[in-house]
Parts: C-alpha cells; structure tokens; sequence
C-alpha cells in the first residue's frame, strides 16, 4: 500500500534505507544530516528496521566500517554532510577501489573555515575524482526515490561502485513536504537481494587489496572508468523502470525543462533546479525563449546530455553553488569539456550563486539569465565566471 | 594446556612471504594461526604484514585477508562483525592485526571506538615499537632511549601503556604475550576465542631489522625482555589481574635480569647512558612494586582505573 | 593456486590474491647461511618448526625437521634455539 506522508528529506533518507532492507548502517552525527541518523536509530530500536546501527567514533570509521560490512556480504548505508565527508576522503577512494555498492547520503554543507552549517554544493563536489557515483537532487520524494535507485544501480554487476546521493542542508533536510512511501511488496521486486562482486569467504579465502605493482594497478582504475560508462546508460533505465512501477521519475541524467526551443538554458544542480524552473515560466512569459537544465547525477557527468543541449541551443548558462578555488565552479568546467571539441558549440557563461547558503530564488535565476541572454546578443562571454549577489 | 607438538602441522602464512630474515611478527602470525585455525578473518592495516602478504596476485596468507586503511582497523572489523551477525554466520572469528603504530597511534580512536561498543572480535597489536613498514620511525610504542630514524638521538619519551588503556574501556579481556612464549599466546587467543566482547593481546614481536640485532636471536630477544622485566606477560580477565609464567616470578627484584644486559644486545640502544639505563631500571623496578601490589592483593581493579 | 592475469579481461572486479606459496618467488636465494641439521642430535622437540618465520621447516612423521631450502631465508633462528645445537649455519656456497 502507498503510505502518503509529510516529513523532512532526511526522514525520507532513513525511510529509503529501511526501504531498501539495509542491514548495516555506521554513521555519525553532524549538521545537518543529524535526523536521518536519529531516524534510523529509531527505526533499529523498535524493529522496524532488521538491521544493526553501528554508532561509530567518526566519519572515517562510518566509511571503513561500511566497507567492512558490504565485503563481507551486506546492504550497507550511512550519511554525513561537509566536515565529515571530508575526513572519510581516504576512505571514498577505498570504498570505490574496492567496488563496494555503498550508497550514502550526503546533506550538503558548506566547508569550514569558517564554520557554516548552511548548504552549498562544495563538500560533496570537491569529492568528484573518488570514484563515487553522484546524485544532486531537488526535492524531498527524489531523496527516496535515488536512494532506492542507487542501490539497484550500485548492485549491477556492470557498475558496482559506491553512489552518493545529495540533499541540500535545511533546504530539503529539514523541510516537510509530502511524499509518497511505495508498497514494500513493490520495492523488493524491483531491488533484490543484495549483489556485490566480491565478499569475503572462509572458503574462498583471498587478501583483498594487498600491493599492486604497476603492472596491473592502471587497469583496476580503468574498470572503473568503465564501471562509469555502464552506470551512464543504465541510470536513466533505471529511473525510467522506477517511474513506471513508482510513478515518480527525474529524467534519468540530466531533467530538462522546456529545453527543446531553448537560445538560453539555465544548467543547475539541486534545489535551484526548481528554482530555474520557475524562472523559466516567468522569462517564457515575457518572451525569452529560456529553458532549464538540472543536472541531476554528477558522476558520471552527463556529457552527451550537455551535447545534446548544446545541439538546439545559443548558450548555456551554468550555475555553481561552489568555487574550485583558481579556477571555477566544477559544472561550468566540465560542461566546456563536454563542449569543447563539438563544431558549433553554444556560448558558456558560469555563475557563482548560493554559497554558505546564501538564498538563490527563481528571481535570483531570472536575473542571471537576463545577464546571459547580453551575452547571446553581444556573440560572446566576457566573463567567464560570474558572482551572484556578492556584496561589494 | 596445549604442547607445541599438539600444535596443528597446516600452515596459513605460506612460505615465500615477504617478511625480512628473522621477523619476530611473521612467527607471531603462525602461531595466530595455530591457535585459531583458518575460520578467521583478518583485518590488517597498513603495517608490516600488509607487505608481508606479497604482491598481487599472489599472497602469502590462507585465510580471508581483508587490507585496510592505517587508522581503522577497530572500525574494518565492527563492520565485518555486524554484517556476519546479520548474516547469522556464527563460527568465524573476526581477528585485527596491526602493528603498534596503527594501533597506539594512528589506529587508537577506531581501536577505543570499537572497544567502547564492545564489538566481538580479538584485536591483537604485534608490537614491533616503530613503524616497521615505513623503515622504523619511531612510534608511540617505541620505548624510551631507543634509536629510530626520527628519533637518532634516541626516544625521548616513555612507551605508551596500551594494555591499560585497553583495560581502561572495561573489555572482558586484555593480555600482553610475546613471541618467545608461544604457548602463552596460543593459550590465550583460544581463551579469548570463546569469550564474547572485545579481547585485546599486546604481544611483543621482537625485529631484527628495526632493533639492530643477528636475525638470529629474534626469540632470544623477546625472553631477555620478559626475564628482565620490562616486558610483563599478565591477563586482565574480567577484571582480574592476574602475571603469567614466568612473570609470575619475577617481582621478587633478585630473579629478574638488570635491563642493562637486555640493551646491551641491541644497537637501537647503543646511545643509551648510564644515567638512562639507571633511570629505566628505576621505572621497571617501580612498576613491578605496583604488579606486586596487584597479585597479592587480588585488587585488580587498581589496573582497570589505571593505578600503576 | 593462483590464476595468474594475462589480459584485462582476466582481472577480477578488486584486487583479490589468490594464496600462494613462494608469493615472493623463491626466497632462498636471499640466504647468505643455511641451517643445516644434525639428526643424531635432533631430539625432535620441534622449536625449530615452531619458530621459523617462514614456515619452511615442516614437521616429518617422527617430528624430525625437514628444511624447505626453496624458501629458507638462512636467519638462523632455528640453530638458535635448538637446544641440542643440532642446527648449525654454515656459509652457502659461493
């Protein structure tokens, strides 16, 4: 039976895991993803959840004891925000070294120094190169629709990396909106038992990541990449599977809004893909042919979605909620990769918005779209990077 | 009580391993083997025996190995444990090996973590007193006064008590072994074996490479350090503190050797001085008054609130 | 035994190393000294077995030692220990 409920993303988070039948979670508390671990918690307690909850000492742990426990045959879980993911660096490059079907949710936060527990996109996007798949989504049912998602995917023997699936901070993980809960019946069909590559075995005993020379460590890492192709095709069948069964799906890659006619889209991640959305109505009704582009999963980067848009459109105007100090934000970067090589590529133009949880709003996307749209008119970018809102 | 004879002929470290000539550790990891069997697995970090193991594809232990980061060996084995609950597998022991740098330093806040939620699992720290795998630099297990190569004029600092500290976390077992007594250690894995909770064993696995000493005397070593004192064999059992054969021995001070015969044998303490050897010789004698104290009066529950 | 990758396609999805004896080839060519044993003095008390680091010493049906010389690395510690002196090291060849 579809339980229809109203609750805060990171509740929906714990949700998904109990979903899912995780049976080992090791996390540890931090702003702001506290609630899904206390949900969890409460879920283990009252045996709701047939699972084990270990309250791990730190993040580092949370990752490594995950590791422990899916290789040696179990659906893990856990989730963190900034400061945490961070120190579990190490760790992420492990989990996906060991191809290791983890999913975790990560509650976007920004990185201190200074402290910040508001959202921004920087501590899960300055965790790209660790061999994680990564989601960016946009409101509260998508958390526990990617979650149950990512296991399917994770778990397919043409993939089996770890995934991260990421929520802004308070702006979905403390916000209460309905969702629905599918029939548990349902999701066991469409997620089976749990599936890795490997697991430990008193009677197929191995060493599990002892030295490997340079002989043969590049093709590990190139299976990896191939592991990333796979999990390309595969993210939007699955999300398109899902929609049929669940009713709810994203638009596998990359969700496209009125993108088609578009001389302008707006490229975002997240929440603010709501937002542009928004602002997409508003433009359209003043004449502007805009449309808007969330990119919603990361890693892999969708670079024959962005060359596709690229095919119908003027410029592409993207929207960082995170600076790579040096240079810019990461989606502008490689949505220029994408496009580099391409024989008529649109214009790019790359905004800077919303850091430490600075409020980004469909006006705030409408005003940038108007600065983009100077630039279409004009034939080129002059700046390459632009900060929104920035005080003077 | 078990005879070395009794002891099984399979072995679980194959021959042709990586370890140096000698290795006080590669002994200690047969003879892990020869008390538990290979319905184990192991969880080893960045230490030693994670070069040990050989190359990929190949390696030298028979038995599920699974390698992990330096610090988190305590946290490795909580996950393989809960997920083996979860699978209701119940005849395999969950065994951390690490040496004394991931386990006093870098590994301390996994190990204390893992002990604190009385995950069940052995841990067992094979103390070589550096970080063998990096080249011997020193660690907090390395004992005052002995030459490392970052600390060439000698340890300026005393070795950390990690048995107590372990003890401090109120775990149902906490013991220290040694290569050189096969048997203690064989003994005390099968005792920790059937216990539930954490069970900690700090063995002392003496190292030719790191001690400066003939690969020959790596037992020799170990034995010079009990009979002198400065290595003690006791148990923490359920609280109870309780010196083994043949520490058991040795408060009586006349039965134990002068420390100076035991750094006499080794070139990491060649810079000690007199005024050193006196010094160290003073804290060993201090320490034993207070085993003594512990013995005698059954108040074990001295160690356990950390009053030696 | 271990199967040995020759291609890509022969990898398993993780490092896993398969249990192998001579993992680091034949590690008696790193001796200088080996162990050689006199029977007649042997009481077969196995300490020489028990201590080896390499496991290169196995335990014969009367519990007499047998060196693996393959694999004995020479470091002297069953000569040490035998209570009989009935291993002694003397100098490889060459």
């Amino acid at each position: 039976m579809v339980q229809t409920i109203i609750d805060t993303a990171n509740h929906l988070a714990g949700y998904a895991a109990k979903a899912a039948r995780v049976k080992v979670i090791a996390a540890y508390p931090i702003t702001p993803q506290t609630t899904i671990v206390e949900k969890i918690a409460d879920f283990v307690e009252n045996g709701q959840m047939d699972a084990e909850y270990i309250r791990v000492e730190s993040e580092h742990s949370a990752m490594v004891a995950c590791i422990g426990a899916a290789a040696t045959g179990v659906r893990t879980f856990t989730a963190t925000s900034a400061q945490g993911l961070a120190l579990m660096h190490e760790a992420l490059h492990w989990a996906s070294g060991s191809r290791l079907p983890i999913v975790m949710a990560v509650v976007n936060r920004a990185m201190g120094a200074p402290w910040s527990i508001w959202p921004d996109l920087s501590d899960s996007l300055s965790q790209r190169d660790t061999g994680w798949i990564q989601f960016y989504c946009a409101d509260n049912q998508e958390v526990f629709d990617t979650i149950i998602q990512a296991y399917k995917l994770c778990e397919d023997e043409k993939v089996f990396l770890p995934a991260m699936v990421c929520l802004e901070g308070f702006i979905l993980s403390h916000t209460y909106a309905p969702a629905k809960i599918p029939d548990q019946e349902k999701i066991d069909a469409f997620l089976p038992e749990y599936k890795a590559g490997w697991v430990l075995d008193i009677n197929r005993p191995y060493s599990h990541a002892n030295l490997v020379s340079p002989e043969w460590y590049m093709e590990f890492r190139y299976m990896i990449q191939e592991a990333m192709e796979n999990a390309k095709r595969l993210i939007p069948q699955i999300d398109k599977e899902y929609g049929k069964l669940f009713g709810t799906e994203y638009g596998g890659l990359v969700e496209k809004y009125m993108c088609e006619d578009a001389d302008l889209v707006m490229v975002t991640m997240g929440t603010m893909g709501s937002d542009a959305k928004l602002a997409v109505d508003k433009l359209r009704k003043e004449g502007h042919k805009v449309g808007a582009a969330r990119v919603r999963v990361y890693r892999p980067f969708p670079t024959e979605e962005i060359a596709k848009l690229a095919e119908h459109t003027q410029m592409l105007a993207t929207v960082d909620r995170h600076i790579s100090f040096g240079m810019e934000g990461f989606l502008a970067s490689e949505t220029k990769a994408s496009l580099f090589n391409r024989k008529d590529r649109p214009l790019v133009a790359g905004f800077i918005a919303g850091l430490g949880g600075r409020d980004v709003t469909s006006e705030t996307i409408e005003r940038m779209a108007k600065k983009a749209m100077k630039s279409i008119s004009v034939g080129s970018v002059k700046k390459e990077t632009e900060w929104v809102d920035l005080r003077e | 009580m078990v005879t070395i004879k009794e002891l099984s002929k399979e072995e679980y470290l194959l021959k042709g391993h990586a370890a140096c000539a000698g290795c006080g550790p590669a002994v200690s990891l047969r003879l892990l083997f020869k008390a538990l069997g290979n319905k184990i697995i192991l969880v080893v970090p960045a230490c030693c025996t994670t070069v040990i193991q050989g190359p990929y594809p190949f390696t030298s232990s028979a038995v599920p190995l699974q390698n992990i980061l330096f610090e988190s060996t305590g946290a490795a084995a909580s996950g393989i444990v809960a997920a083996l609950r979860q699978r209701k597998i119940e005849d395999i022991t969950v065994v951390g090996w690490a040496g004394d740098g991931g386990t006093v330093d870098i590994g301390i806040q996994a190990l204390s973590g893992a002990a604190e939620r009385g995950t069940d699992f052995i841990y067992i720290c094979y103390d070589n007193e550096a970080y063998g795998n990096t080249g011997m630099q020193r660690s907090g297990a390395t004992p005052y006064g002995a030459w490392t190569t970052t600390t060439p004029s000698g340890k300026k600092e005393r070795k950390k008590d990690m048995p107590l500290i372990m003890a401090a976390h109120r775990i149902p077992y906490v013991a220290t072994a040694c290569t050189s007594y096969p048997l203690d250690f064989v003994n005390k894995l099968r005792k920790a074996k059937d216990m539930k909770g954490t069970k900690y064993i700090h063995l002392l696995a003496p190292c030719p490479t790191g001690w400066r000493y003939d690969t020959s005397k790596t037992v020799e070593m170990g034995r010079l350090a009990v009979q002198s004192g400065l290595w003690v064999l006791y148990e923490i059992e359920n609280g109870k503190f309780r010196l083994n054969v043949p520490s058991d021995r040795l408060v009586d001070k006349t039965k134990r050797k002068p420390v100076k015969d035991y750094f006499a044998t080794q070139g990491r303490f060649r810079g000690l001085t007199e005024e050193d050897i006196q010094r160290i010789q003073k804290w060993v004698d201090e320490d034993w008054e207070q085993y003594g104290k512990l013995t005698s009066n059954n108040a074990s529950d001295l160690a356990m609130h950390g009053k030696i | 035994m271990s199967a040995v990758p020759k291609c890509r396609k022969e990898l398993p999805v993780t490092p896993l190393s398969c249990p192998t004896v001579g993992a680091m080839g034949k590690t008696g060519s790193w001796r200088i000294f080996r162990p050689e044993v006199d029977y007649s003095k042997c009481t077969r008390c196995t300490l020489c077995w028990i201590y080896c680091p390499d496991a290169a010493i196995t335990r014969q049906s009367d519990d007499s030692p047998k060196i693996d010389y393959d694999y004995c690395k020479g470091c002297g510690i069953c000569a040490n220990e035998c209570p009989t002196k009935a291993i002694t090291m003397k100098r490889e060849e060459e």
